[in-house]
C-alpha cells in the first residue's frame, strides 16, 4: 500500500510544488491574521513546523498501531484532533519547563496551532496517501517549512506595503490575498519537477 | 433575549458574511471551489455541521464548565463531522473522494468554532441553530459565487453542463490555486470599499 516515492522527493515536493498554503490552502486563518509583522510571523512559522513534525510522527503511530488494529477508522477525526490538542498542551508545558527562552518566543502561538488546519490537514493527507513512517515525518517537516516560507514571504511584503498607498478598501486582507495569488502563480513555475499526488 | 429570525438571516448572509467580511473559513472556501458541485456539497455540509453544533452547544451552555469549553466544542463539532463524512461516503462516494481531506478539515473551520464561541454561548438553542445555519448558508453563497466564476472560465461549464457554445479557449489558470486567491481578494476588496463608502456617507449625514 505504501507508495514507493523517495521520502526526500516528498520532502521537497511538500515545500515547493504542494506547498501547504499556495497549493492546498491550509492554515489560511492564522496565515492571514498573524502576517502583519515579520518577527511574529517568523515565530509562528517555527512553531507550526515543530508541531507538524511531531504530530505527523505521533499520528502516524497512532493510526497504524491503534486505529487500524482496533478498527476505529470511523473515529479517526476525533482521535487525531485529541492527539493534536494534547500534544500541543504537553509541548507548551515541556517548553515552559525546559526551554523557557523558546517558550517566551513561541508560547503565545501554541494554543493557536491546535485549530490550525495545516496540522490536521497534513495528518489526513498522509493517511489518504498511505505514507510510511519516514515518508510521513518528512512530509510533515516539508509541509511545515513550506508554510513557514510562505508566511515569511507574505509578512515581509506586508511590512513594506504598510507604507504604500493602496486603493480604498484594498489594505488588509484583500491585498494579502492578491499577493498570495501572485506568489502562488510564481510557484506554479515549479510544477512538474516533483509529482506526489 | 432572542434576536428576531429575520435579523439573524440578514446579518449572516450579507452584513457580516463570515467569509468575506470576517475572513473566516478561508481554507475550504478556496480549496473546493474549482467546481460548483463540490462547492454546493461542501456548503450544505458545513451548514449542517454549524447548525447542529450550535444547537447542541447552546442547549448545553449552562452545564459546560467554562474552562474546558473549547475541548467540548471541538468534540461536539468532530462528532457531527463524522456523521457528515459517513453520509457523504455512503451516498455521494465520488464527491467524497474529490473533497478528500477537506471534509475532515471542517473540524478546524473557524466559522463553526467562531459561531459556537460568539453566539451559541449566550443565546437560546433555536436562535443559535438559525444563526449557525445561516452563517453556513452565507458561506455557501460565497462558495457558489467563486466557483461559478472559476467553473465557467476554467471548464466552460455550469454544474458540469457544457455552456461553452462558442468553443472559446478555457482558462486553465482559473482552476489552479492562484485564481482562487485573486477572486476572493477582489471580492473582499469590493465589499470593504463599499462598507467604507457607506460608513463615510453616514458620518457626513
Amino acid at each position: 500500500m505504501t507508495p514507493s516515492i523517495s521520502p526526500w522527493i516528498i520532502f521537497l515536493a511538500s515545500i515547493i510544488t504542494s506547498n501547504m498554503i499556495l497549493a492546498n490552502f491550509l492554515g489560511m486563518c492564522s496565515y492571514l491574521s498573524v502576517s502583519t509583522e515579520y518577527k511574529t510571523a517568523n515565530g509562528l512559522g517555527m512553531a507550526v513546523t515543530m508541531v507538524l513534525v511531531i504530530t505527523s510522527a505521533i499520528n502516524w503511530l497512532v493510526y497504524t498501531y491503534v486505529i487500524i488494529p482496533l478498527d476505529l477508522v470511523y473515529l479517526q477525526y476525533i482521535i487525531f484532533i485529541m492527539v493534536i490538542a494534547a500534544l500541543v498542551q504537553i509541548l507548551e508545558m515541556g517548553m515552559d519547563r525546559f526551554l523557557p527562552d523558546l517558550h517566551a518566543k513561541l508560547g503565545i502561538f501554541l494554543p493557536l496551532i491546535t485549530v490550525n488546519c495545516a496540522i490536521l490537514g497534513a495528518t489526513l493527507f498522509q493517511v489518504i496517501r498511505h505514507y510510511g513512517f519516514i515518508q510521513a515525518v518528512l512530509f510533515g517537516l516539508g509541509s511545515g517549512l513550506g508554510w513557514w516560507l510562505a508566511i515569511d514571504m507574505l509578512a515581509a511584503m506586508r511590512e513594506k506595503l504598510a507604507k504604500a498607498k493602496l486603493p480604498p478598501g484594498m489594505s488588509g486582507p484583500a491585498i494579502a490575498f492578491i499577493i498570495t495569488g501572485v506568489v502562488a502563480m510564481a510557484f506554479i513555475g515549479f510544477s512538474g519537477i516533483f509529482v506526489i499526488q | 433575549m432572542a434576536e428576531n429570525p429575520r435579523a439573524i438571516i440578514k446579518r449572516n448572509l450579507f452584513g457580516e458574511n463570515q467569509v468575506l467580511r470576517q475572513i473566516l473559513g478561508i481554507c475550504s472556501a478556496l480549496a473546493v471551489t474549482n467546481t460548483m458541485r463540490n462547492s454546493l456539497v461542501m456548503g450544505i455540509g458545513l451548514s449542517f455541521v454549524t447548525a447542529l453544533s450550535s444547537l447542541t452547544l447552546s442547549a448545553m451552555r449552562n452545564i459546560i464548565p467554562h474552562r474546558i469549553r473549547m475541548l467540548v466544542q471541538t468534540l461536539v463539532i468532530a462528532a457531527y463531522v463524522i456523521f457528515l463524512d459517513l453520509l457523504l461516503k455512503a451516498y455521494l462516494p465520488d464527491i467524497s473522494k474529490q473533497l478528500g481531506p477537506y471534509v475532515g478539515l471542517i473540524i478546524t473551520n473557524c466559522i463553526i468554532m467562531g459561531r459556537a464561541e460568539a453566539y451559541a454561548q449566550q443565546n437560546p438553542p433555536v436562535a443559535a441553530m438559525l444563526d449557525g445555519l445561516f452563517a453556513g448558508l452565507g458561506y455557501t453563497l460565497v462558495l457558489m459565487i467563486i466557483s461559478l466564476i472559476r467553473e465557467v472560465m476554467g471548464f466552460g461549464s455550469v454544474f458540469g453542463m457544457d455552456i461553452n457554445f462558442l468553443k472559446l479557449q478555457t482558462w486553465t489558470i482559473m482552476i489552479m490555486p492562484p485564481a482562487a486567491f485573486f477572486i476572493i481578494g477582489s471580492l473582499i476588496w469590493g465589499l470593504t470599499a463599499r462598507a467604507q463608502r457607506k460608513a463615510r456617507k453616514e458620518e457626513r449625514a
